[in-house]
């Protein structure tokens, strides 16, 4: 078995890679990369939406609205996402259990983890969102004019293509960045991947072993997003459009 | 000498007249950053904002007040008091808001260094120095903060020993060190991007004119690139000033470790949500009046495609 080589490796070279051998803390590691990816992609989703909403209002005709939307963004981009999620986590869920009389907290940390990560990361995605759909030229949209296409035509089939792909490399940063994120959860005890690899190298005293696999698994899976995005990227994109 | 000093004015008057012609503009005069700064925080919006959350600020703590019945000192005397603590941190040591502001000073220049450095790495006409360059540069663009945080606190020692004497490695500059690293990763590709979007006349002109290599990078490449780099490396510095909070996960006394002991201390659930509020409103103001000048750098110095 792969397996017992990695006890063979631990008794005699002392490298103590537990999660290969050991069913217990294997399964452990691998729950917590699963609550990662999971944690991940219903943030991604979430984000996304957010994004998508609030570059629809800053576009609305009421300036309270646009006030309160540019207030949500700077308020995300310009404090830290450490204090955020604390602030989620202990303050608004006292506050809000309090005041509808639940005793225990209304969401867990998994759900202030993923309301928290989602409202940052959307207060750049908006912004984004705004910059590609402002990107597009007016000169490209009178001439669909000039084809006839009515204005919800437009939108739907010159609009909203070229802004994507404008914005796509953006967007990708930023989620890439909120992959990176989902590790400040480990603040409030989601137990993702970082949280799981603590508890393993504090049970076991394997704190050098577990770290460079920790980091290696946060490698591969930002790695594998940043190539498939990349991919992705080029696939679609305007030729003569852009910077190269 | 009025005309020799503005000479547009003399090419203004001896062109006048009525065919449509392009008249001579003139550049408004460069601001000094810090009139710029002043600027901002002149602007009607933003005293605006302030006043909005003072006031939302005042009236909330009234009611809390109010409803918990006055025996207890208010939350805003609570937080007013605590407040020097978590700003300047424990009397003798360096901590708080300082620290955070301190912490994000060192490790950008730290990381501004190393990532210039590896940027012309990246350029290198030497394969391995250009591949090895790329491949920290992604390594370290690509790993969680937090993770490089945990990696390089428990990881490096806690004390060196010099000439035989035993120096004990404070928390802070461990955590410096480590945030320093993505910043390097990140400089280093700003770096790099800069120097791509030159045009290659550049390069070609330097060589007709006898620069070696070395000397067209440093004295005709990079002044220029200088521009095209600022503002993302203005907008990478807020994104450090964002992430030194994290240091407080490692055990380092910044204004966030300060303001959990205070809640611990306290142990009142109505001052949560103020004081959270006030502690980001700190980094709000430090952080608001960069990203706003950062935005408008960007539009003065837009390379026109």
């Amino acid at each position: 078995m792969v397996w017992e080589w990695f006890r063979w490796l631990a008794e005699t070279k002392g490298i103590n890679l537990t999660i290969f051998y050991d069913d217990w803390d294997r399964g452990r590691f691998f729950a917590g990369v699963r609550t990662t990816i999971h944690l991940s992609t219903i943030c991604i989703i979430l984000s996304i939406l957010i994004g998508i909403l609030g570059a629809w209002l800053q576009k609305s005709r009421f300036r309270i609205v646009r006030g309160l939307v540019q207030a949500y963004i700077q308020f995300f981009r310009n404090t830290p996402p450490l204090v955020q999620i604390y602030f989620f986590y202990f303050a608004v869920d006292a506050l809000l259990s309090d005041y509808m009389g639940i005793s225990g907290g209304i969401l867990g940390s998994y759900g202030w983890a993923v309301i928290s990560l989602s409202f940052f990361a959307g207060a750049f995605n908006a912004e984004i969102f705004r910059a590609g759909i402002e990107a597009v030229p007016e000169s490209t949209i009178e001439s669909a004019e000039s084809l006839g296409y009515t204005n919800a035509q437009i939108y739907r089939y010159v609009t909203l293509p070229l802004a994507f792909r404008v914005c796509l490399p953006a967007l990708n940063g930023n989620l890439i960045n909120l992959v990176k994120s989902t590790t400040i959860a480990y603040a409030i005890a989601v137990p993702e991947t970082l949280y799981v690899s603590n508890q393993i190298w504090s049970d076991e005293l394997n704190v050098t072993e577990m770290m460079y696999v920790m980091w290696l698994t946060y490698l591969l899976l930002v790695g594998a997003l940043v190539w498939v995005m990349h991919r992705w990227e080029k696939s679609i994109r305007v030729p003569g459009f852009g910077r190269r | 000498m009025e005309n020799t000093r503005t000479p547009w004015k003399s090419y203004l008057a001896m062109t006048q007249t009525d065919l449509p012609v392009m008249k001579p503009f003139q550049l408004a005069p460069a601001k000094p950053v810090g009139e710029v700064c002043l600027d901002i925080l002149s602007q009607r919006r933003f005293c605006l904002c302030l006043l909005a959350v003072l006031l939302a600020w005042i009236s909330v703590d009234a009611a809390i007040a109010q409803s918990s019945g006055g025996s207890r000192p208010s939350a805003l005397e609570t937080i007013l008091r605590w407040t020097p603590l978590i700003f300047f941190g424990p009397s003798g040591e360096v901590g708080g808001f300082l620290l955070n502001i301190l912490v994000s000073f060192m490790a950008m220049a730290i990381g501004t260094f190393l990532g210039l450095w590896l940027g012309i790495g990246q350029i290198s006409l030497i394969g391995p120095v250009r591949k090895a360059s790329w491949l920290v540069t992604q390594i370290f663009r690509n790993s969680p903060w937090l993770v490089l945080l945990f990696f390089f606190m428990l990881l490096l020692p806690y004390e060196v020993e010099i000439l035989g004497k035993r120096y004990e490695v404070p928390g802070w500059a461990k955590a410096t060190f480590a945030l320093s690293l993505p910043v390097m990763a990140n400089v280093s590709e700003i770096v790099r991007g800069a120097i791509a979007s030159l045009p290659t006349g550049q390069w070609e002109s330097a060589e007709s004119l006898a620069f070696s290599r070395r000397q067209t990078i440093w004295s005709i490449i990079l002044p220029q690139c200088v521009k095209r780099m600022l503002p993302p490396w203005m907008n990478w510095y807020c994104i450090l000033t964002m992430s030194t909070p994290l240091i407080s996960i490692l055990g380092v006394n910044d204004s966030m470790a300060l303001t959990q002991n205070v809640m611990a201390a306290e142990d009142r659930s109505e001052i949560l949500i103020p004081l959270y509020l006030w502690l980001m409103s700190w980094f709000f103001l430090y952080s608001y009046p960069i990203a706003v000048l950062t935005r408008r750098l960007e539009r003065r110095f837009a390379v026109k495609q």
